[in-house]
């Protein structure tokens, strides 16, 4: 994929890292999710200005033993997912307050 | 609870994280319901300030459930202001209020904010009732109204009912109320003692006939036949349990930055003004021996058929004199579901037959006072 993806963290959540895994609770019907390890490095560095292919470089390749190809296929499975499930946004553009508020009206 | 939920608690109890936290904003009420514990007086509130700075240490030490509570929490002129920080530093909140300050502008800004749950009292479907209980007229109307609004916006909404004997034939229609509103329903039987030791709203307790049709209700327990089946005794595993989530998990924290194990154990154990909220989590005395005591270390209770299924709170417990004694509140309840008595309600009424007919000796006071001071344990002292 070539167009630049950039991931944030939906405001209608609860989360806390609880030991090495993050807890997570959609706000919408209060279902809980939890994220290994890899998952919360990606949702911490979630923030809607870094595109994902350099969250996924930047914070996983570099410091975990995944080959690159096979990190970022993860990766965007991992945020469609949680995109499905209203947890994260996802755009083609970095996301701004206005942009975030109004993609989460919808 | 789900598989997750349990997982999750198992794993905070292990790393020793306080999971959840009821955090009461002030015990200031537009109500006076008879049976409430607190006092309604404003003894020196935390600040907008103090509050927020609490929750960012709260958010630290991994609170994820944060109850917020009071008084009436609308009380507080700053509500949405702590509402809206405890929400941007991602905590799981759930409210309890009487819904009487709930109009639309506020139903909107609470489903904004992503609340999880609101929690409102209802004591009867009759006004006359209901009123009777908070001494505020036309407040069944009010909190209605209020939960009407909050399902609109599509909000979680629980109904509680507090059975006492101003209401005890009320609970199966307000559970049909809740039902017609689309809330969840929940009731209890319990009528706790005040925070600082006064007993006298214990009167209000239902009676052990009452207690008895709640537990044989099938509506409201489930499989009745399970639900009050004879207990077995506690097992070694039993023996080892521990009592409740209380300074284990989850701690209370009152307007004053008082912490407690629980709202419904007010054993001091630190100030958030003087220590840091992570500090007293860790390193409280009071905690720790909380934390230390299991069903094996309850004399009475270890001893007692009921030992592995009892419903005991150890906060109500400490109100009665002794953290590692027996409750007698969930003794009553044990008999009421099963009709088998408690190890500890045996030997209070064998007590009651034969204590009339003893012979009391008056003793010198002096060596005597002093040596019962000297022997009073910590946990029988009950100051707040």
């Amino acid at each position: 994929m070539n167009e630049k993806r950039y991931v944030a963290r939906s405001t209608a959540i609860a989360a806390r890292v609880l030991g090495n895994e993050m807890m997570i609770m959609s706000a919408t019907n209060s279902t809980l999710f939890t994220l290994d390890e890899l998952g919360t490095v990606i949702w911490e560095a979630a923030d809607g200005a870094t595109p994902l292919d350099e969250i996924v470089m930047q914070k996983v390749c570099s410091k975990y033993d995944i080959a690159p190809e096979v990190a970022m296929k993860d990766a965007e499975a991992f945020v469609t997912g949680l995109a499905e499930h209203g947890l994260l946004l996802v755009s083609d553009q970095p996301f701004e307050q206005a942009k975030r508020l109004s993609a989460e009206a919808k | 609870m789900s598989v997750l939920v349990a997982e999750l608690a198992a794993k905070a109890l292990k790393l020793n994280i306080p999971l959840s936290v009821q955090l009461d904003l002030t015990y200031r009420c537009n109500e006076r319901c008879v049976h409430c514990y607190l006092d309604h007086h404003d003894h020196g509130e935390m600040t907008t300030a103090e509050i927020k700075d609490l929750l960012d240490q709260m958010a630290d030490a991994g609170v994820f459930y944060l109850t917020i509570s009071g008084g009436e929490i609308m009380m507080r002129r700053d509500f949405f202001e702590i509402l809206e920080y405890a929400r941007l530093r991602t905590f799981c909140v759930k409210l309890k209020t009487n819904g009487i300050l709930i109009r639309k502008k506020e139903a909107d800004r609470i489903k904004a904010l992503g609340v999880e749950t609101v929690q409102i009292s209802i004591y009867s479907h009759i006004p006359e009732v209901h009123d009777a209980i908070t001494k505020l007229p036309g407040s069944l109307e009010q909190s209605i109204e209020a939960i009407r609004l909050l399902r609109a916006h599509g909000l979680n909404v629980v109904v509680a009912n507090v059975v006492m004997s101003q209401n005890v034939n009320d609970y199966l229609p307000v559970r049909a109320l809740a039902a017609e509103l689309g809330a969840q329903f929940f009731v209890d039987p319990t009528i706790t003692p005040m925070m600082d030791g006064d007993r006298s709203i214990l009167n209000l307790n239902v009676d052990e006939a009452a207690l008895r049709e709640v537990f044989r209700n099938e509506a409201l327990v489930g499989n009745v036949e399970e639900f009050c089946a004879p207990p077995l005794g506690p097992d070694e595993d039993a023996l080892d349990m521990l009592p409740c989530s209380a300074g284990h998990t989850a701690c209370y924290v009152s307007p004053y930055g008082d912490v407690y194990p629980c709202v419904q154990f007010p054993l001091p154990s630190g100030n958030v003004r003087r220590t840091k909220f992570v500090d007293i989590w860790r390193d409280s005395p009071q905690l720790q021996e909380v934390r230390s005591i299991t069903l094996r270390d309850m004399p009475s209770c270890s001893a007692c058929t009921h030992g592995g299924t009892c419903t005991r709170c150890p906060g109500l417990a400490y109100l009665e004199g002794n953290m590692r004694g027996p409750s007698s509140q969930d003794c009553e309840k044990s008999f009421a579901r099963t009709g088998i008595p408690s190890e500890n309600l045996k030997a209070k009424k064998a007590a009651s037959r034969t204590s009339p007919l003893q012979l009391v000796q008056i003793q010198g006071l002096q060596p005597a006072a002093q040596n019962f001071a000297a022997a009073v344990p910590e946990d029988m002292a009950v100051t707040a």
